[in-house]
């Protein structure tokens, strides 16, 4: 059977409207309460007040701030860290194994230790994030670095580069597949790490919103948050990181490696 | 050395039977006489210029046994400046450690590699090494390629532009320069990083079977493109290669060396005029000569696998 190539988005479309009508179809069947079932127009009602009285957009511009915060003291000091372990045999030999476990801690992990140290601040909140998403750039910078192969870093030698020029110029890029790799997953990670920060006390903030609708038991708002989470996330991947993936791609003809 | 003579003499003499530009060849392959005295350079009595100079070389690698395996054994070698060097011998005899060590990115065990009358000490631009695997970088394009060594140098970005598109010309790829390296074929990317080294006017050209992976048709081109730059250039090139016919079609000399451990087993000069082609019945020849000693060495490196195999 020939499949006809139909667009992405029209394929996509036609899943929203499923879900959407399904969704409405159980709502309208009314087998469970409405609030512990969302309805479509309880949602929608609940973002369209959300937007009118701005709490929504004052959320998300603070989520934003923190996230962009956090994460890119995790970037520079993962990227550093990542740096250190590939120059130094020591730190490698020692640092490295207590990184690889602290990576598999749960973000949530480190709220207590954010609490006793920063109290309920705005501190703390970055803390959990930057501790949730720094290892993972720091492994992939790692994977970057120990990746790149020796007939580049010698072609570089041979050219002139030495010392800082042949990091800059030669290391640097040439790990950049695994670099970008790196800081997409740190992205994930921050941004989830940002939001259990969240969770912990009153603030503005999505996470803080998310907590607000359990509290209310308003399950169209808890709906509507979760929405908007996933959503900035899936909408920072694609603008930014999977440009950079295809620039990448374009220029060195190859798929990403794959760590 | 007087065999130098009798070459430079048969180029020219050559030159002026076969093609014009061959007086301008024959002018800029002898060694630059007025180029000024280096004052650490030793010249020799008759003002020839020694290029490279090994004397004594060894070099051993560390084994997994925890025992030393020889790779290069006693090496004595003198290499003119301008003159163009070919080394052949099986594989495992030490070629691209000689060149390694000629770069600076390798040092001998005992020995001393002198280039210019300095010893050498590390990588430097005056010895530009091709790999066989060209270690072209794949996030720059090919004029950005064909600049990084200027732009490491910290030539300003005006004349990197210029150089690079000069040689880029001379490589005919002037319509790929914003081209990246996956998009060229195998004999494109060589002339990017021949053009690559010699933007650098290194003094020295290594060349470790550059041309090793492409096909005849493309090899014999390049052979051409090559043999027109050194004219053009001028730098002393050293060309490792296994393909016999290959060095001397290109080579003044013919170094052969032996298997493991790796010693310069014989010399030969080539004296036939250029421009010489590989299909020569001048060139099979004196390949067919060559090719006698190194299927010896050739025997010797499958008998000592053979060896090894069954002592398992």
């Amino acid at each position: 059977m020939r499949s006809i190539p139909v667009k992405k988005s029209v394929n996509q479309l036609i899943f929203a409207i499923g879900v959407l009508v399904v969704w409405e179809a159980l709502a309208l069947l009314k087998l469970w309460p409405p609030y512990v079932f969302p309805t479509p127009r309880g949602v929608a009602e609940t973002l369209w007040a959300g937007l009118a009285d701005h709490s929504i957009f004052i959320g998300i511009a603070v989520s934003l701030r923190r996230v962009a915060l956090g994460y890119a003291i995790s970037v520079v000091l993962g990227i550093l860290l990542g740096v250190l372990l590939t120059w130094s045999r020591f730190l490698q030999d020692t640092l490295g194994g207590v990184i690889l476990s602290l990576q598999s801690l749960p973000s949530i992990c480190w709220v207590p230790l954010a609490l006793l140290w920063f109290g309920l601040s705005e501190t703390a909140i970055i803390f959990v994030t930057v501790m949730g998403s720094m290892l993972a750039v720091t492994q992939a910078t790692k994977a970057g670095f120990d990746n790149v192969p020796r007939i580049l870093s010698m072609a570089g030698r041979n050219l002139g580069a030495k010392g800082p020029q042949l990091f800059w110029h030669v290391m640097l890029p040439a790990s950049l597949p695994y670099l970008v790799d790196g800081l997409k997953q740190g992205w994930a990670f921050a941004w989830r790490s940002l939001i259990q920060g969240e969770m912990l006390y009153v603030t503005l903030g999505l996470g803080q919103l998310l907590v607000a609708g359990r509290d209310l038991n308003d399950i169209n708002q808890v709906v509507v948050v979760m929405v908007l989470i996933a959503g900035i996330g899936y909408a920072v991947d694609s603008l930014l990181f999977r440009k950079l993936e295809t620039s990448l791609r374009d220029k060195w003809g190859t798929a990403i490696a794959s760590a | 050395m007087s065999n130098y003579v009798l070459d430079l003499f048969s180029r020219a003499t050559a030159g002026s039977r076969v093609l014009p530009e061959y007086d301008e060849l024959s002018e800029q392959v002898k060694p630059r006489k007025d180029a000024p005295a280096n004052d650490s350079v030793s010249q020799s009595p008759d003002s020839r210029k020694e290029s490279i100079a090994l004397s004594g070389v060894f070099r051993s690698y560390a084994n997994s046994r925890g025992s030393f395996t020889p790779a290069l054994q006693n090496i004595d070698l003198e290499i003119e400046q301008g003159e163009f060097v070919c080394i052949v011998g099986p594989s495992g005899c030490g070629k691209s450690t000689l060149l390694h060590l000629l770069a600076g990115l390798d040092k001998p065990t005992t020995g001393q590699v002198i280039v210019d009358g300095n010893p050498v000490q590390g990588p430097g631009t005056d010895r530009i090494l091709l790999f066989q695997e060209l270690g072209l970088f794949p996030w720059l394009t090919v004029r950005q390629n064909v600049e990084f060594g200027m732009k490491m140098a910290g030539v300003s970005k005006d004349e990197r532009k210029d150089r690079a598109r000069t040689f880029l010309r001379m490589v005919h790829l002037s319509h790929f320069e914003d081209h990246y390296i996956h998009q060229l074929s195998g004999g494109m990317k060589q002339r990017v990083a021949l053009a690559r080294s010699l933007a650098l006017h290194p003094k020295i050209l290594l060349m470790d079977e550059p041309f090793a992976a492409l096909d005849a048709q493309t090899r014999d081109m390049l052979h051409d493109e090559l043999e027109r730059l050194w004219k053009e250039t001028s730098p002393t090139i050293v060309f490792v290669t296994h393909n016999v016919r290959e060095a001397v079609r290109l080579g003044d000399r013919v170094l052969l060396m032996s298997f493991r451990p790796g010693r310069i087993k014989k010399q030969f000069q080539v004296t036939l005029p250029r421009p010489r082609h590989v299909e020569d019945s001048d060139v099979a020849l004196m390949s067919k000569e060559i090719l006698g000693q190194l299927r010896e060495e050739i025997d010797r490196s499958f008998n000592a696998e053979y060896s090894r195999e069954e002592k398992r």
